[in-house]
């Protein structure tokens, strides 16, 4: 239960080092314990620098779930290194990886035995380009950012879940059995409604309950990013806001007998991204759209902090892609308020970055990062 | 892996399709019984083709017996009015190595399961409902593993057995006897404090 121990300070890394990461040989970067800002060109190691210390946190790259990819070219294994500050003493995280076989997670020198045991004791939250996904992509994403958010603190949502998806496939097989032996028992069906129900109720009301306290800090955090008179909004779409779960299935029986899989439940469930009462999706610009994403991800964190009481890291990829200084300044001020921790930037620009830097005033590093060196500036 | 004899390679192949054993460990058996005397390996072949053509199962029960009832149903001092629901031999043996129930046991075969093409007309359901109807049975136990499909196949036994005038319970779960309350997981936890029982009842066990 990591989060009995992560209360209240905020973990500080101080140094990175890197060996076969993605395009970099060998690395050592001391960062300053508030805004770090790396520079460079396109494809120079900018975001790898992000991806690594987003690997010591989450066991796993940000970008590629393939493990062995993040190797580089041609070599046999990699190393990524991290010296943290937390609660005053230092922590030593080493993740190693070797072609074909397990990776190594080891916390002062000492071997995990599950590496679930180290995800929540550095707190970060990832905000890149590639999220915008989540307003583009399918539902599917959608419910995996909510479903991630509440799993953090709530395990039984998480077992709720997994067991929904293990009835919706029973009853899916049941459903295509049928079709297919042309035979129907209402009572093998019933069953599974009813397991599909006790498992998705709970989770219909914690994805009520969580997105009735979220929506308010997201829209707080829009407001702030975004001064203009814009206003958000986020919407819970299922059809379990009309009627029971039981009733639901009852009423479309007939309905799934014929497609041969459950077409009402939570799985269908969507969130409905909103700018002044129109989809996102379609009406928002590009800058638009990258704000709200950004809300969205310091929401998440703020949320989670008022769970856990911890301060997390920040890492912002690409910060200038689609937003325009007035927004870049708006946020860089607002993540190094003392409320978040540590930040990490990429930019391609220094002369665009540092004058943002320095009308914020706080401690600020800056670094050129070129073809998988990177050096202080 | 081709073996210089043919006799050989079936002997592998067919040890090697009994679950968890692959071709290595097939091989190695095979050569360990090709090793031993003629008679040993008569005895050995025969216990197998025997227990198939002679071992039955129970008409009333369905547990395996040699005879048309198993020796659990045999015998008259055990009560006849508590019957037991589990999947199979395994859950009786585990149960009866508790010395703690008296009553019968009813052994369904297996649990629902659409994925594995398993439902109710495949396990032995409906002579449960037999010994039911007979109106001598009190209370019927569920006894069946706690995972998504017991449950579920609890629950269509529950719901087919509403209409009978007799008692169905379910085993107790929660934290397990020596375990330490830290280690346990959230989930089983958390149904112990849903589900907890008058600590009178804990002192008589």
């Amino acid at each position: 239960m990591s989060y009995f121990w992560t209360k209240e300070f905020p973990v500080i890394l101080n140094e990175l080092s890197l060996i076969n990461f993605k395009n970099y040989s060998e690395a050592s970067i001391e960062v300053c314990s508030k805004v770090n800002c790396f520079v460079g060109n396109n494809g120079q190691g900018k975001t790898n620098v992000l991806d690594a210390i987003y690997y010591l946190a989450f066991c796993k790259s940000y970008f590629n779930p393939i493990d062995s990819q993040n190797i580089k070219h041609d070599d046999e294994f990699f190393v990524v290194q991290g010296g943290f500050d937390r609660e005053g003493k230092s922590e030593k995280i080493f993740c190693g990886l070797k072609r074909g076989q397990k990776k190594q997670f080891k916390r002062n020198k000492k071997e995990y035995a599950k590496l679930s045991e180290h995800i929540g004791l550095i707190p970060l939250v990832m905000v890149s380009p590639s999220d915008s996904e989540l307003i583009l992509g399918g539902s599917e994403t959608r419910r995996k950012f909510i479903d991630g958010v509440i799993a953090q603190f709530n395990p039984v949502y998480l077992d709720n879940l997994l067991n929904y998806q293990k009835s919706l496939t029973q009853r899916n097989a049941l459903l295509k059995s049928f079709s297919e032996n042309r035979y129907f028992d209402e009572d093998s069906l019933m069953i599974w409604d009813h397991k599909l129900a006790q498992y998705g109720e709970p989770v219909f009301k914690e994805r009520n309950a969580f997105l009735e306290e979220f929506i308010p800090i997201f829209q707080e955090y829009y407001g702030l990013i975004a001064p203009e008179n814009e206003t958000v909004g986020l919407q819970y779409v299922t059809k379990l806001h009309e009627g029971t779960f039981l009733d639901l299935l009852l009423e479309n029986r007939q309905k799934d007998r014929a497609i041969r899989y459950s077409s009402t439940g939570i799985h269908k469930d969507d969130l409905v991204f909103e700018l002044g009462n129109h989809p996102m999706k379609r009406f928002g610009s590009q800058g638009q759209q990258k704000s709200y994403l950004l809300a969205l991800k310091l929401a998440q964190f703020e949320y989670v902090k008022r769970k856990k009481t911890t301060k997390p890291m920040i890492l912002l990829d690409d910060v200038f892609d689609k937003l325009d200084e007035n927004r870049v300044e708006a946020l860089i001020k607002l993540v190094s308020d003392p409320e978040f921790g540590q930040i990490f930037i990429t930019d391609t620009s220094q002369e665009r970055i540092e004058p943002i830097l320095k009308k914020i005033g706080k401690e600020y590093r800056l670094y050129n990062v070129n073809e998988g060196a990177v050096e202080l500036i | 892996m081709e073996l210089p004899s043919k006799y050989l390679q079936e002997a592998v192949e067919a040890i090697a399709s009994l679950p968890g054993i692959g071709r290595k460990s097939a091989l190695r058996l095979t050569l360990h019984l090709l090793r031993r005397d003629n008679l040993e390996v008569n005895q050995f072949a025969n216990a197998i083709t025997s227990m198939k053509e002679n071992v039955k199962f129970c008409d009333t029960c369905g547990n395996i017996s040699d005879g048309p009832k198993c020796n659990i149903c045999t015998q008259s001092k055990r009560d006849q009015s508590v019957i037991c629901v589990v999947e199979d031999l395994r859950d009786v043996l585990a149960i009866e190595s508790t010395q703690l129930f008296q009553g019968l046991y009813h052994v369904l075969g297996g649990i629902i399961s659409p994925m594995d093409g398993i439902g109710p007309s495949d396990l032995n359901i409906s002579s449960l409902f037999g010994r039911v109807e007979s109106g001598k049975v009190s209370e019927i136990i569920l006894a069946l593993n706690a995972t998504m499909e017991g449950d579920t196949t609890s629950f269509y036994l529950y719901k087919k057995l509403e209409s009978f005038e007799c008692k169905v319970t379910s085993i107790a779960r929660g934290v397990s006897i020596g375990d330490e309350l830290q280690y346990t997981d959230e989930i089983t936890l958390g149904r112990s404090i849903q589900h907890r029982t008058p600590f009178e009842q804990t002192l008589s066990r």
